[in-house]
């Protein structure tokens, strides 16, 4: 090791891999993963959330995680925001597609896509 | 991707309760479930809860799985992983309600065992993989070194843990800062960094524990302290029993060398440190600093007076530097975050953190780290959660065969250095053994003196001879013999002891002695006196007999007894025969009626 950069350079690569250990981020991403959400396509829609929350570099700040049927089977796979001090928001009949763009959209500039969510269907 | 990690445990506690199994039954079933690219299993060192181990942590959500058996593994896999729903009966969940009702979720953070603790020393135990030098390295490893070498002077490394309020964590309490500038202000030339990892307490492991959970810490603070001192070869003594410890931080130092944050140059300051693994064959002894370094030497580990004091004439005669592992833990910490991050935590003359082992009579047998200041109740009743089976605490031993006891009625002490020594205790290590009613107080003063017996190297006499005759006094105590005039006389060879003892070990052997003597003579005196161990520990001062009344005559303590002792016709009242009974108890057990006491 002959300078701090080359200590910064491994630190950023590996920063992405603890930091999901720290389990203390402001946001929360869950994805219903019951049997429901797993045949409508929640296991891609769940790996497109963490694969975008990494590459834009939110994962100190977003956990993305999952849930068993939160009880609206028809509208998997479902997709829930908790945000520290806001009002959650379900976003419904999520595609990989759409992940992408609630990351950018919502979760970075924090503004709501309103037509996935539940409230438009 | 890596969407969620599995850690499991690989400290000893978990180890030996089959955490290895584990990791291999994870790997399996998540690749039976198609996981493995999404799913990582890491090993890490300690999460401090030993009591409820094997442990297993999913993150992100940090749902904590106690007592883990690999047939659970499947469950675990198929629903928690696959579809989201955590195995309840698994998880541990010990918090307060209103934690419960707010929390979404519960974690790690919120049960009553971490809530309370504040992780300096242990901070990267069970949170990182300790055979991965790059997951150190993302939670900030090596940076302190990094700024040691390129930003700060030795001097103002120094300046800075004087400034911390650092003091050794090892026992004495001597302040670490003012130990490195001795180093320091000898003439340049060959100085060596030693540190004790010889850890031999009866129920300390939180040594061990950062060298399995956490190694790089030791060789990124020893550095720093070579640094700082003077020094371009380090050595870490520690004991063969330990052997994760010793494999892990063999593969530390090996990576640090690769990776060139040992060697020559290291970030390009000009600055050579190198560091090596020495094994102790477990003598008690070879804990003393001048014994530790003699028997790195080469030689029988035997103490020698001091002074000259190793800062002056150390290892093979060069200035050295001996610091604990948990010191030493402590060191990155305070470089990369300044002095007031250390000293603005503890009291006024114990500054930081400490880590205690938790033993002896608790629920929550582990490891914790709080505040120094923290009172002894908070420790044992809230974190440790009190005493099992609804006994009555008694007292706690710190400081193991060098420390005392602090009784019942203390229990609201604020624990640091200098509030245990007032009290006839001692901080040692921090090894925290907690007894209940069922616990006889001379028993236990016997038996660290019996450790300390075995242990002394032999060198001086008041220790070599005069431990072995203390011995014998509590011996004829605990046997019924003992005389007032005894405990005149255990107490006189105590002092003399202590006084005239060459080094710490024979120093303090008599504490555990006279501690249980200041704050438990009642019990002394019903031994000596009354022939009675109120306790219920000392075999022969117990008679057991069957009270007639309540015996049915249905001869299962006759047969059950290995002796012999208990004799009678069946429906009729049975009698033990006191000179053949051993007191072994076991037709106490057997009987459905009650019928049989010790008294």
């Amino acid at each position: 090791m002959k300078s701090l950069a080359e200590l910064a350079a491994i630190k950023e690569k590996m920063q992405n891999k603890v930091v999901l250990r720290e389990g203390s981020s402001e946001t929360r991403v869950v994805v219903g993963m019951a049997t429901c959400g797993i045949a409508a396509g929640a296991r891609p829609v769940l790996n497109a959330f963490v694969e975008e929350v990494g590459a834009q570099g939110l994962a100190g700040n977003v956990m993305v995680t999952q849930t068993g049927c939160i009880g609206i089977c028809q509208y998997e796979p479902v997709v829930e925001v908790y945000e520290a001090g806001k009002e959650k928001i379900t976003y419904v009949k999520m595609t990989p597609e759409k992940a992408k763009e609630v990351v950018e959209k919502h979760l970075k500039a924090g503004k709501v896509i309103d037509e996935y969510t539940i409230s438009n269907v | 991707m890596i969407r969620s990690q599995i850690l499991i445990c690989g400290g000893t506690g978990c180890t030996s309760s089959g955490s290895k199994t584990l990791i291999e039954e994870f790997e399996n079933r998540l690749a039976e479930n198609g996981l493995s690219e999404e799913v990582k299993v890491v090993q890490t060192g300690c999460f401090g809860l030993c009591a409820l181990g094997p442990v297993v942590i999913v993150y992100p959500d940090g749902t904590f799985y106690s007592r883990v058996q690999k047939d659970d593994v499947a469950e675990i896999v198929t629903e928690h992983l696959l579809k989201g729903r955590t195995v309840d009966r698994l998880v541990y969940s010990d918090v307060d309600e209103s934690v419960k009702e707010e929390a979404m979720h519960v974690s790690l953070s919120d049960t009553t065992f971490y809530k309370s603790q504040k992780r300096v020393a242990l901070r990267n135990c069970g949170v990182i993989n300790p055979e991965n030098i790059d997951e150190y390295i993302a939670m900030d490893g090596y940076a302190a070194l990094g700024k040691a070498l390129t930003e700060m002077t030795p001097e103002e490394v120094i300046q800075t843990i004087k400034d911390s309020g650092l003091r050794g964590r090892g026992g004495g309490g001597f302040p670490t800062g003012l130990k490195w500038s001795f180093t320091a202000a000898q003439p340049k030339g060959q100085k060596y960094v030693v540190c004790n990892a010889d850890e031999g307490d009866p129920g300390a492991f939180m040594d061990r524990s950062v060298l399995e959970g956490d190694p790089h810490c030791l060789v990124e603070a020893m550095a720093i302290c070579g640094y700082a001192t003077g020094a371009s070869e380090g050595y870490v003594y520690v004991r063969a029993e330990y052997p994760i410890a010793v494999a892990r931080l063999q593969k530390a130092i090996d990576d640090a060398r690769e990776y060139g944050l040992l060697g020559k140059d290291i970030f390009g300051s000009g600055f050579d440190f190198d560091l090596f693994i020495r094994l102790g064959a477990g003598a008690f002894v070879c804990g003393e600093e001048t014994a530790l370094m003699t028997s790195i030497e080469g030689n029988r580990g035997e103490p020698r007076p001091r002074p000259p004091y190793p800062a002056v004439k150390g290892l093979f005669g060069k200035p050295t530097t001996e610091n604990n592992v948990e010191t030493f833990a402590n060191v990155p910490q305070i470089i990369l975050k300044g002095a007031e991050f250390f000293n603005t935590m503890g009291t006024e003359k114990s500054k930081g953190t400490k880590v205690f082992a938790l033993g002896g009579k608790i629920t929550n047998t582990g490891l914790v780290e709080v505040p120094m200041g923290t009172t002894l109740r908070e420790i044992v009743e809230v974190i440790g959660g009190g005493v099992p089976g609804g006994k009555k605490f008694k007292a706690a031993q710190t400081g193991g065969p060098s420390g005392g006891c602090i009784p019942a009625s203390m229990l609201d002490i604020e624990i640091d250095y200098d509030n245990l020594v007032a009290q006839g205790a001692m901080m040692g290590s921090g090894g925290l053994i907690v007894m209940d009613e069922t616990d006889c107080m001379v028993d236990i003063a016997k038996f660290f003196l019996e450790f300390t017996v075995d242990e002394s190297c032999g060198k001086c006499t008041p220790c070599r001879i005069g431990t072995k005759r203390l011995y014998e006094i509590l011996e004829k105590i605990t046997n019924g013999n003992g005389t007032l005039e005894d405990l005149d006389e255990m107490e006189k060879l105590c002092h003399y002891i202590k006084e005239n003892s060459l080094c710490g070990l024979g120093q303090t052997a008599p504490n555990p002695v006279l501690s249980t003597y200041q704050r438990f003579k009642d019990e002394y005196i019903a031994h000596v006196v009354d022939k009675k161990c109120p306790a219920g520990v000392c075999k022969n001062l117990l008679t057991i007999s069957i009270i007639e009344d309540k015996c049915k005559g249905c001869t299962a303590c006759s047969r059950v007894c290995p002796v012999g002792a208990i004799s009678g016709s069946v429906k009729n009242p049975h009698v033990i025969d006191p000179a053949k009974c051993i007191k072994c108890g076991a037709c106490i057990e057997k009987c459905k009626f009650g019928a049989i006491v010790k008294k």
